[in-house]
Formats: C-alpha cells, structure tokens, sequence
C-alpha cells in the first residue's frame, strides 16, 4: 500500500513539473529550484510533514523533500541554539546529501569520459 | 503481403487512439511513470534499511545517498541522459535528477580543468537550488524564532 502511494505522490510531484516545464518558459534548473523553496516553506508551515507521513517516499525522494528538510533542520536548530539556528540549520539539512552528490559527481568525472561532440 | 498492410494500419490506428492526444499528456503520463517509480523504489530502500534496524532519519539519508549513488552510475554510463529525454520532469524532479545535475556537467567539463572546470560547472544548477533553498530556510527559520515556537 505505501508503494502505491510512494508512486502515486511522488508521479503527481513530477507531473506538477512537467506541466510546469511544458506551460510556462521555465527551465528545469528553475523548476528544481522552485521546488526547493516551496518544499521549505510547505515544510515551515508544517504541510510537508503530513504529506511524508501519507506517502513516505513519494514525498521525500522528489526536490521539494529536500526543501522540507531544510525547513525542518532550522527548526531543531533554533529548538537547541535560538537565533544562531537560523544561520546553521539550511546547510546542516543539506550536508548528507550534498556531500554524496560531490564525492559520486567526483569520481564520476574522474572515471568516464566525455563526450565526443 | 496485402494483410500484413492491413495489419500495420489497423495497428497504427490502434497506437493512435491508446496513446494520449497532445504531447503534453504524453510527457505527464511518462513524468508520472517514471516519477513514481522512482518514488516507489526510494520507499523499497526506506523499508529495506529500516529492517536492518538504521534510525528513521538515517535511514532517508541513506535512501538518498543511495538515490545518488545510481544516478551518478547511470550519468557516468550515459543512461541517464537518454532517459531523461523520455520521462522529463520524472526523471529531474528527483534527487536522482538533482544528482544528475551534478555529476552531468562535472564529466562534461573535467577537460576544462578540474578547479575552474569540474569543481565550477558541478554546480551550475545545484548551485542556484542550495542558494535559493538556504534563504528559505532562513525566512522560515527567522519566522520560526520570532513566531512559531
């Protein structure tokens, strides 16, 4: 059942920006980053959760989970240090995966080649 | 020789009707395919990791690394790429395509040298979505110091 429902949200995102993509002049670099923000704030407002708690991945794996984290860490951090929280809690959210990203995307350029154009 | 004509039209007739009107339905209907595929897959690793006994939010890092992990695999094999000009938004949407994003531009530009090469380009897109992202965080986080607790 959560499969389902993992599959379902998670298409309804993607659809969101493909409709997106074919009926505005937005790029996908826009979109991801539109994503992002909306995901921050639904999560802000405490939307994004309920949304993780319906679909679990579905709501996690597409951008907007990664701007709900951003959301979320922010909170703990002013939860433990008050205002400096502000200033740690975005980047911390985003460390993990950031991180992964620049190791993979690393070797990545080291191990293949590029295309010939 | 005449049926198989027959056939052929009757069959092109057929994938007509069956497949969606504009290009638009067709590219939400393979967004949301291939979107929630990879959806569904995120919440198999999230199910399989939790069993090993990893803590909850561990275990949606760990999702996510390993999200990033194939992507980059498949854009270092050049699957990703060709996907991606089949599914659209189902294939960028996902940290598999913010992954993409990424590691993409790091290969293309790596002969560009690898500090204002790679290390540069790597974050032509991710770049403006940590930007942007961090200052929503902070809106949210000053709201949140003043307002919400």
């Amino acid at each position: 059942m959560m499969y389902l429902k993992a599959f379902l949200v998670g298409g309804l995102i993607c659809v969101l920006g493909q409709i997106l993509i074919d009926r505005t002049k937005l790029t996908p670099a826009r979109i991801l980053v539109l994503f992002v923000c909306v995901g921050c704030v639904l999560g802000g407002l405490g939307i994004y959760p309920k949304l993780i708690d319906f679909a679990g991945a579905g709501a996690t794996v597409p951008l907007t989970g990664f701007g709900n984290r951003l959301a979320l860490e922010v909170k703990n951090e002013v939860d433990a240090m008050g205002i400096f929280g502000i200033f740690t809690g975005g980047i911390k959210a985003a460390a993990g995966g950031l991180t992964a990203v620049i190791i993979f995307a690393f070797l990545a350029a080291l191990i293949a080649r590029p295309k010939e154009k | 020789m005449r049926t198989d004509e027959q056939a052929q039209k009757k069959y092109a007739a057929m994938v007509e009707k069956a497949s969606p009107k504009s290009p638009m339905a067709k590219n939400c209907l393979m967004a949301f395919l291939s979107g929630g595929l990879i959806c569904a897959f995120g919440q198999f690793l999230q199910e399989r990791y939790l069993s090993f006994g990893i803590e909850y939010e561990n275990a949606l890092l760990l999702v996510s690394i390993s999200l990033i992990f194939l992507s980059a695999v498949l854009t270092a094999a050049g699957i990703y790429g060709k996907l991606g000009k089949y599914c659209g938004a189902g294939t960028e949407v996902p940290i598999t395509g913010f992954a993409n994003s990424v590691v993409s531009p790091a290969i293309e530009y790596r002969n560009a040298g690898l500090i204002m090469g790679m290390g540069a380009k790597m974050f032509v897109i991710a770049g403006p979505v940590i930007v942007y992202g961090t200052l929503t965080s902070v809106v949210v986080g000053i709201c949140y110091y003043f307002l919400g607790r």
